[in-house]
Parts: structure tokens; sequence; C-alpha cells
């Protein structure tokens, strides 16, 4: 785990690139502009628009402006299973009863409002010895387990 | 039975451990009432007028005498000696306290139960037909398929934040008895012109304050595509359901808005770009899951001679079993209806004999009804006046199975926060006076439900007969409906006209059968008379 505090006391990555340095743009703006390699993806964008564009794209920000909105969790597993490789980094009212979850679906870089609590968030993410289905995060079901 | 193996246990122990953390972080003030209530939602936990309520899985509501034992236990230690049955095949406990909900969902996963997911806006404990396994009407066992659909939906990580809660039901015989096209997702396992078995997918039904009836989306998925058809569908709710207003959200409104078939294109759509995603199990997990349902062993050639020479236990044979696939054999049903009595309220003492004489006549299995009575699924023939005699002497040989008596109400204005108006006693009520004016058996199947609000959760849009508790200014009032049915010749209910107050809602249900006893014509039930006569003569008996 990587902290940026320097640049971001909240940022929280489980990636080695480098971070992005310039700041999202919204998904039309990115979509007009060709210059842009980070984009915010809001609950009401549809995230498929940005598949034709994903080999420009390094940064992905999808916004959580309430923890309860989970359109963001749907966002991030098309990107995943479009392929895309960037960073997928889930922004807003991102709490850590929540993050495990975000990480199955494919997030990688967490950028919450209010500060996690560091050992709450290491709990959460050793929370679960196995998983029930398949998803962006590649763990192996259970499913499969019992039939390898 | 289905059967923990490693893998169902660790998942379940570790869902304890993160309750108990969060519970923990609340306490601590690391979590904010609104940031925890989804995370308790999600375990059963709901705030109620008096206590917490805590509501228990049971999957498609099956459970051994082992599980019936630890819910009775549980209602002794941590509550006030019952439990109460619930209309989605659960038990609720109304009477526990924060601090007890980590033992008690500890005490559950000893015996591989939980609360996992009984609330909240995600994928919902999963129903089924009560005599799954066991009807003679039956094309296979549903059960199979609704715990490979459970597996699935625990703790998805796509769909644990839906615009609201989501709840699926699965049949597989012509006969509905799951109230399947009143869900968000009803399937009904089918065969096709080749023999082979798939699942019929019904999406955008419900109740609560908008009714609607699911339209069929698909009329045959292939059973190796199960999972991956009801994921696209919970992915096109998930990304476009409303999230603007909560009495919007429901895939009812959804798929009603954007219309069947274009919500069934984009589903389609979805599946046929998740096909390549491998989210599918192998057809040897389906397999593995079937083998734990497989018939118990029915001895060959057991009798199917009653002796009907007691008249109360011919009636509560007419009344309570139902026809089974193997010979010699029925299911057996023990009212929690009795005349007077709370519906769907059982002591821990009445539990554990339940527990006990499904062990003793019927393979140790026992199964909840969404009408809020306890099936004994396998039971010879030969043995029903000894269960009858036990069942009688603890006051659980009520003969009212699908009369009038046999009324789904839900905990309205004595427990739920959001009741506008008390169900129970006005069931109590009603049991009372068609006991006392010996009416039920004219009235024959009779199918009555009661609902303390708009929400519905006592189905009243479904009842033959049904009553809505509402508010009038500040006065409890009750809205009477007609002919609804939430069996294969699905219905919803409508609104006789003004309503009427506690005593006078009782008379008024008296008033509707009387119209239907006058009125029916041979082998009529009262909802086959309103479906014939209409509306206008209940209308003149009741407001002429």
């Amino acid at each position: 785990m990587d902290n940026l505090s320097s640049e971001n006391d909240t940022l929280i990555r489980y990636r080695d690139d480098e971070p992005v340095d310039h700041a999202a743009v919204t998904v039309d703006s990115f979509l007009d502009q060709s210059s842009a390699s980070a984009v915010r993806v809001e609950p009401g964008d549809d995230a498929r628009e940005l598949l034709p564009h994903l080999e420009r794209l390094s940064l992905v920000e999808v916004n959580f402006p309430a923890f309860g909105d989970g359109r963001g969790y749907s966002s991030a597993q098309i990107l995943r299973e479009a392929g895309y490789q960037g960073e997928l980094r889930a922004v807003g009212d991102v709490l850590v009863d929540q993050v495990a979850y975000m990480r199955r679906c494919g997030f990688d870089a967490f950028d919450p409002d209010a500060p996690l609590n560091e050992a709450d968030l290491e709990t959460a993410l050793s929370r679960w010895p196995e998983v029930y289905q398949g998803a962006a995060d590649k763990r192996t079901p259970i499913w499969s387990k019992r039939h390898a | 039975m289905y059967l923990y193996d490693q893998y169902d246990q660790a998942m379940v122990d570790a869902r304890v451990a993160e309750f108990r953390d969060q519970a923990q972080r609340r306490l601590e003030g690391k979590l904010t009432e609104d940031q925890f209530k989804p995370l308790r939602l999600m375990n059963g936990l709901y705030l109620q007028l008096h206590a917490y309520m805590l509501r228990v899985a049971i999957p498609y509501g099956t459970l051994n005498s082992r599980q019936m034992h630890a819910l009775a236990d549980i209602a002794e230690k941590y509550d006030r000696g019952y439990g109460h049955f619930t209309t989605r095949q659960n038990i609720q406990y109304n009477w526990i306290k924060l601090e007890d909900a980590g033992d008690i969902l500890a005490d559950l996963a000893e015996v591989e139960m939980h609360a996992i997911q009984t609330s909240g806006n995600c994928i919902r404990n999963i129903s089924s037909d009560h005599f799954a396994g066991a009807a003679a009407d039956e094309l296979v066992d549903p059960r199979p398929y609704a715990e490979l659909l459970r597996q699935w939906s625990s703790f998805h990580p796509e769909f644990s934040y839906l615009p609201r809660k989501f709840k699926i039901a699965v049949i597989a015989s012509d006969t509905d008895r799951a109230a399947m096209r009143l869900h968000d997702i009803g399937i009904q396992i089918v065969k096709n012109d080749a023999g082979e078995l798939g699942a019929a997918f019904y999406v955008g039904g419900g109740m609560g304050r908008t009714p609607m009836i699911a339209p069929c989306i698909k009329e045959f998925v292939p059973l190796d595509r199960l999972v991956t058809y009801a994921e696209a569908c919970l992915r096109v709710y998930n990304r476009h359901g409303r999230r603007d207003n909560k009495y919007k959200a429901r895939i009812k409104i959804l798929v009603h808005e954007m219309g069947a078939e274009e919500y069934t294109r984009q589903v389609d759509a979805e599946f046929d770009h998740m096909l390549s995603q491998g989210i599918e199990p192998p057809f040897a997990e389906l397999e593995r899951i079937r083998t734990f349902f497989e018939d118990p062993l029915f001895e060959e050639g057991a009798s199917a001679e009653i002796d009907r020479s007691d008249p109360d236990f011919a009636l509560w044979v007419d009344r309570n079993t139902h026809a089974h696939k193997a010979d010699g054999y029925v299911s057996a049903v023990i009212s929690l209806k009795p005349v007077g009595g709370i519906p769907g309220d059982a002591t821990s003492e009445q539990m554990r004999l339940m527990a006990d004489l499904a062990k003793d006549y019927s393979f140790d299995e026992l199964r909840v009804m969404h009408t809020q009575n306890i099936v004994l699924p396998h039971v010879r023939v030969a043995d029903l006046h000894a269960l009858w005699t036990a069942l009688e002497e603890a006051g659980l040989g009520s003969s009212n199975l699908d009369t009038i008596e046999d009324i789904i109400a839900c905990p309205g204005l004595d427990y739920c926060s959001l009741a506008n108006a008390r169900s129970i006693p006005v069931a109590q009520k009603i049991s009372e006076r068609f006991a006392a004016n010996g009416k039920t058996e004219a009235l024959g199947k009779l199918k009555l439900k009661i609902s303390g609000c708009i929400n519905a959760c006592g189905h009243h849009h479904a009842g033959h007969i049904g009553i809505l508790g509402v508010d009038k200014k500040g006065v409890e009032n009750y809205q009477l409906l007609l002919g609804g049915s939430e069996a294969e010749d699905v219905s919803l209910a409508k609104i006789t006209g003004p309503g009427f107050d506690e005593a006078g809602i009782v008379d008024a249900v008296e008033t509707a059968a009387d119209v239907y006893l006058r009125e029916r014509e041979d082998g009529e039930r009262f909802l086959d008379t309103y479906r014939r006569i209409g509306m206008a003569p209940f209308k003149e008996a009741l407001y002429g």
C-alpha cells in the first residue's frame, strides 16, 4: 500500500505505478477532448461510453456521492470486464465497510472524503476467506474450488 | 436438505466476526447510525417501535429439527420465549438487544443458519414452494436452484447496494404456492419441447404501494446459464433502477417505466456480454447441490388408508394435508393460526414439539410456509393420527388451512415503526367471529390477508379478501379489498370503497362473505364468485 501523504492524505493505492498528475475530467469533457487521461464517472454516467477509449485512460475515478448508491460497483465491473488495466479509484463517500466489495469489483485505489482507519481497513480487506462469485478481482470462487 | 461444507461454514463464521466488529465500532462511535444502519440491516437487525427485531433466514423455508431447536433456544435465551414466522419463510424475534445480536448470530452459525441479507437493499432470502420435493404436482424439486442462487447472491460485491430490496422466488410446479409473480424475480423451472429443464424468468412483480404482476421476460433459460441470466437482470436494475425516490426504486417500476420489452433487450445484451465472463458455476456444482435434495427413503407400499371414525381428525386430514408424490405419504400442515391467536407466532415449547415430531414422522425436515404455517413434508399416512393427537395436545391441531381463519397478517402497529394501524387484533377478531358463527366450513377456500400499512407485508393485494390498515386523522381505519390472488391465477385485489373502523371491518368481512354464500354457484370459491359477479353486489351489500 502506498500512502501519498505529500499530495493527498486520504489517497490509498494498491498499485505500483505513479499516479496520474492531473485532475480527472467529466465523462462528457473526456469524450470531447482527446488529451485527457483521467476521467471521473458519476453514478448516472454510462461507463460503457468509455470503452472505445480505454487505451488512453490511466485513471478512472468513480464517484460515490452517497455510500448507499451502488451504481459505481457496476461501473467498475464493466470497465474491468472490458479489459481496463489502469487505475480505478473509488472517491467520495467511501467507507471502510464497503471497501472489500469495491476491491472485488476491481477498484485498486480509494480516495475517501473521510480518512479510513488503517487497522479497520486491514481487517476489512482480510475479512473474507473465500468468495461465492466470480468478479473483477479474479479470486477463485468457492464453486471452482469444489470442483478443482 | 442442504448441508454446509467447510466453505459455507467459513463464510458464515466470517460474517459473524464482521458483524461483531461493526457493532463494536458503532458502540465506539466510529460508525454513525446512518452508516451502521445498512450494515445491521444486511444482518437482519431492524429497529422497531419498542426494541430491535432480528430476522433469521430460513433459505427456501427448509430446516431440520436441530435448527428448529436452536430457534426455540434463541427465543428463550434472548427474547420472550416465542418467535414469529414470516411471509418470506423466515422467523423474526421482536424483543432483541443490540448487544446480544452478535452472540445470536454465532449461535445460529453453529447450526448452519444466519441472518445474512434478510433486510437491506440487497438480494434477500430466496423463497420457494413449501411442498418442494414432496408435492405430487411438481416437475422437479426447485430447491437446488434456489440454493445455487442463494450462494451466488450471498455477499455479492456488485449487488449489495441496490436501489431497493430484491426478492427472488423459485418454483417448479404449475401450481404456484410461492406468489412467484409477485416477486422482483420469479423463476419457474420448466421443461422445453426437447425435454430439457430450464428456467422461465418473470421480472418486475411486487406488492408494496404499487402492486404489479411480473411479466415473463424469458420463457427458457438453460440451467447452465441460470446464474449468468440472473446477474444480467440484476446489473440492468442496479444501473438503471430509480434512486431518486425510495417508493419508486423497486425493479417493478423500472420494468414498468422502461417497458418489459426494452428491459428484456438490455438484459439480453448484458447476458450475451456476460457469457464470456465465466461467472456461471459448472454444472457439476448444480449436481453436487442436487444430491442434498434427493428423496428420503420412502417406505414402499405404505398404506394410504385412513380411519376417519373420529370426525375432528378426519376434518384435519381433509384440510391440513397435501398430496405427496410417494404413495402412502402426505405433507401435513401445522396451523399457526389458532382461533384468536397471533398468526405465525410459535412459542419455544411449540417449536421444540414441532422439531421432535419432524424427527419422528417427517425424515427430520420442516418447512415454513409463506402463509405463516409449518409443514412436515413427508408424513406416512399411517402416522397421521399419532401426529395429529400430539399436535392437538399442544394446541397446534387447528384444522383451518386455506380457510378464512388461516389469515396472513403483518406485525402491524403492535411492533412495526412503519405501520399505520394494528393488524394482529383484526386477525384475532375475524378468526374468532368466523369460528363462533360457524361459517368457516361453508366458506371453504378463502384467503384473507391483512397489512397494517401500504407497504403490504401482509400481502393484502393478493388476498381473496384483503384488508389494509390506514391512518385517518389519527384513527386506525381499515380498507376492504376483494379479488386478489397470489397463485397461478394471480390478480390484484380492488378496494371496495370507504374504509371501516376496527369493529366495522370485521362486520364488513362477514357481509362480503355472506354475499358469496348467497351468490355462489356449484364448486365456486369466493374468488371465483367475485370474478363472475364483479364488485357491484358486494358494494351494494356493504354500502347500499
